[in-house]
């Protein structure tokens, strides 16, 4: 079975974030599971649980996301599931 | 199962606002058989087989740090105590052997490779005997290779002589590094009950039970437990352990996970979680601040053991429910010069030498980076190093003591190692002679096992 990975956006809100963020994940043929979002004293916060990219096309996904973080002042983090179940899951 | 919002959450605040980070991973490998009566011999298997098994060490490591979200800090090795394998080599040799090591932890891109040891806690062998000779030139003339000697257990006793020769080996290599802040007694420990698999340096070294390679994990944390901490002011001590308990718990599991992951990778067996709360200089990353965020104004102050045994006792217990090979030193760092409450602690005056020693009876390891005034002289080094071995040996723990004697420094002055070493204020030593004692030399026997008041 193909990993899962966690993909975490904060930041200010502004429009557009989800349509980046989510067209990044297309071009790299990321399906998403699960999506979730909201926005808590005017801070944009989204959580997604996607498909990994392929092993070769990590570095470049993530240099993307590094431009998104510029361009648009906010935290993209991309981590792979199984840590979470290993610190919150006996 | 899925994970639910707060918890993703939650690791994301540990990484990214609290400095959660695995602090080492560190590959152990046997050199028993690169030994040979040809020293070039040893000189090229030696490279070659560190150079083989851990060429892929930095890129696996940096792989996983990239997919799992969580830095891996430091990449190292840990090799047999190289005076296993010295035989009948020069003291020249010896050194050259060192800059050998440095090399092969350059090609390979680690930043530290730790086992320039010897074992000599009941007797001295010739090939110990020169590698303490090598070791001031050994650890001045390279940048990356650090060493360690055991000179005392509970069941064999303190060898005094190693001792007092390893206040003139802490001297000497002060003196050869004097233009450096005399950096090249940071790369040593000096060691009373050693442990086998620490990944952590300066005291790392692959023990004789251990097998061809392993990869051993240290993981970290103050800042997670202490800002934890933070969110329960009015907890009562029994609460406080089990938080701490539970963040052990949860930064141990992320930390074994990566380890065994970059195991299965570099194909390369598992060995041992090291749990210990490693400080570094970054903000909020300090052992120290814990101890005063239970409740001591200032690091050093009436309760610190108490705080600290508490402490380190819950790091553990979660730490052992998380994990099923722990091992390493496994409990609390308290190095002055990486630890900002610490430095603090020193220059407030609440925190002294006598404290700290205190403090390493409840406390994973020892006497770390500390800094003494350059005048302190090698039977007051030796002297320091026979104390901290006595605790050790009678409670039956670990301890180690990595004191670097400043030339031309004195007590008040600050001194800035930079890096990860950190800066230090000089403490300074008492004036009063224990030379007799070292000059007698001999051996303390080992202590009696039971009445054990």
């Amino acid at each position: 079975m193909k990993k899962r990975a966690v993909v975490t956006v904060v930041g200010k809100d502004q429009v557009g974030i989800i349509a980046r963020v989510t067209n990044v994940l297309a071009d790299y043929k990321m399906n998403i599971h699960d999506i979730s979002q909201t926005i808590l004293q005017d801070y944009f916060t989204m959580m997604m649980i996607v498909d990994t990219a392929e092993e070769d096309q990590i570095d470049a996904l993530l240099k993307t996301f590094e431009t998104i973080e510029t361009e648009m002042n906010l935290t993209i983090s991309i981590q792979l599931e199984d840590v979470f179940q290993a610190m919150h899951r006996i | 199962m899925t994970i639910a919002h707060g918890e993703i959450q939650e690791t994301i605040r540990m990484v990214q606002m609290e400095s959660l980070d695995i602090r080492t991973v560190t590959m152990g490998i046997s050199l028993k058989n690169c030994a040979s009566h040809d020293f070039e011999t040893v000189k090229t298997s030696v490279y070659n087989k560190i150079v083989n098994y851990a060429g892929q060490l930095k890129p696996v490591a940096e792989r996983v740090e990239k997919e799992y979200g969580i830095p891996i800090v430091n990449k190292r090795i840990a090799i047999t105590p190289i005076a296993e394998i010295l035989g009948d080599a020069s003291v020249e040799q010896a050194i050259e052997l060192a800059d050998v090591l440095d090399q092969a932890a350059e090609t390979v891109g680690v930043d530290f490779i730790g086992g320039y040891s010897a074992l000599v806690h009941k007797g001295m062998t010739k090939s110990d005997e020169t590698l303490l000779e090598a070791l001031p030139k050994a650890l001045a003339s390279t940048n990356r290779v650090c060493g360690s000697v055991s000179i005392g257990t509970t069941r064999t006793g303190i060898n005094m002589d190693a001792v007092g020769k390893l206040g003139e080996v802490i001297k000497d290599t002060a003196e050869l590094t004097k233009h450096d802040n005399s950096i090249g007694c940071a790369k040593f420990v000096a060691f009373c009950n050693p442990v086998e698999d620490n990944p952590f340096m300066a005291g790392a070294f692959h023990g004789a039970g251990e097998g061809e390679a392993v990869v051993s994990v240290g993981v970290s944390g103050p800042g997670v437990v202490l800002n934890a901490l933070k969110r329960y002011p009015d907890a009562d001590l029994g609460e406080v352990a089990d938080v701490i308990k539970k963040t052990a718990f949860k930064i141990t599991r992320a930390g074994e996970l990566l380890g065994r992951v970059v195991s299965d990778r570099l194909n390369v067996p598992f060995g041992i979680m090291d749990l210990s709360l490693a400080p570094t200089n970054a903000m909020n990353d300090s052992v120290a601040e814990i101890l005063e965020e239970i409740g001591l104004e200032s690091v050093g102050t009436h309760g610190t053991i108490a705080a600290l045994a508490l402490m380190n006792d819950a790091v553990k217990k979660g730490g052992a429910m998380a994990s099923s090979y722990v091992g390493g030193l496994s409990g609390a760092f308290i190095p002055v010069s990486e630890d900002n409450g610490m430095i603090r602690g020193i220059e407030d005056q609440s925190l002294s030498l006598d404290k700290l020693e205190a403090m390493t009876c409840v406390c994973s390891v020892g006497l770390d980076m500390i800094a003494v005034s350059g005048d302190a002289s090698p039977e007051t080094l030796a002297a320091i190093i026979a104390d901290e071995a006595a605790i050790g040996m009678i409670n039956k723990k670990t301890t180690a003591v990595r004191v670097i004697p400043v030339i031309g420094k004195e007590e008040g002055e600050i001194v800035e190692f930079g890096g990860l070493l950190g800066r230090a204020p000089i403490i300074g030593v008492k004036p009063f002679s224990s030379d007799k004692m070292i000059k007698r030399g001999g051996r303390i026997p080992a202590p009696l096992q039971s009445l054990i008041n």
